[in-house]
């Protein structure tokens, strides 16, 4: 069975690195608790529904920012929504970059109108977190899949 | 091992519900209904598989209105959790109507953390008998459902 316990310990080195790098939090943990032998796939059916909902956000929030006068209200709920629903499944990166982009929309409504290369800026970061958290938490599944497959079950 | 923690929990309340396994209950318990009002699909699906977890029945809709037009069709249930922003009709309003209509479930204002205190208030104000900040966990609401215990 030594191919199973590598692959379980290739499994725990790669989740805690991931916590011990941010990308994932506490609320990750809750989710697999969540899941039991009656819901087996249910931290992946409720990752990739944020996959689905996250790449919708970021459609409509670069659509947003194309526009020539830009709806700063839209943009902030778009990216609340998106905060909301990181925070849901611990993608913690995900959520801060969004905080701070929140931060900078509201700067916007006191301010007046700044460059919008700035607020593509932070759409950017938003992005490249995203991109980030869902390289990993695909690996992520992808060795679990693997483990199960050569017959090892998720260690708790 | 969740399973076990889950009922631990839920003997601490006096609701342990053993109806659904095997079926015939024995429990003296009642069943729990709630309702989870929500536009984000990711939290729709969290805050109902921890209720389906804990043993609660329970109903998704995606926004206030939807919520108030259950109620206004004879539906009642003993907890609701109630998001704060949704479309059509947001969680303030929504607990605002649901109060007039005479609903005097458990609501508990379910929301991310907002910078917004005087909103904060607002929603509380509005009807509700608690407030977690969003993501809900499910500590969180074995303590939402002590509040349940206590009113029944």
């Amino acid at each position: 069975m030594d191919g199973v316990a590598q692959l379980q310990k290739q499994l725990v080195d790669f989740t805690d690195s991931l916590f011990q790098e941010g990308f994932l939090d506490e609320q990750f943990n809750q989710l697999q608790q969540l899941q039991d032998e009656s819901n087996p796939d249910f931290v992946v059916e409720v990752v990739s529904l944020f996959f689905e909902d996250s790449e919708r956000l970021l459609n409509e929030l670069a659509k947003a920012l194309e526009q020539k006068t830009i709806d700063f209200r839209k943009v902030d709920a778009h990216v609340h929504q998106f905060k909301g629903s990181s925070s849901s499944i611990g993608a913690q990166r995900v959520q801060k970059v969004c905080i701070a982009f929140r931060n900078y929309c509201e700067e916007q409504n006191i301010e007046g109108v700044k460059p919008w290369h700035r607020c593509l800026k932070c759409l950017q970061q938003v992005k490249l977190e995203y991109s980030l958290v869902k390289n990993k938490l695909e690996t992520l599944f992808k060795i679990e899949k693997q483990l199960i497959a050569a017959g090892g079950s998720i260690p708790t | 091992m969740s399973s076990t923690n889950t009922e631990n929990w839920m003997k601490d309340i006096g609701v342990l519900d053993l109806t659904g396994v095997g079926g015939g209950s024995t429990s003296a318990a009642k069943k729990i209904t709630a309702l989870v009002v929500d536009d984000d699909s990711v939290n729709q699906t969290i805050h109902s598989k921890m209720l389906e977890n804990l043993g609660i029945q329970n109903q998704v809709v995606r926004n206030g209105k939807e919520a108030v037009d259950l109620h206004s069709s004879g539906n009642n249930f003993d907890l609701i959790l109630m998001d704060m922003d949704m479309p059509v009709m947001n969680g303030i309003e929504a607990t605002r109507k649901l109060r007039e209509m005479g609903v005097r479930s458990i609501i508990a204002g379910v929301s991310t953390c907002t910078r917004d205190e005087r909103e904060q208030k607002e929603f509380m104000e509005s009807g509700l008998d608690d407030f977690q900040e969003k993501p809900l966990t499910t500590p969180k609401l074995v303590s939402i459902l002590h509040k349940l215990n206590k009113k029944c």
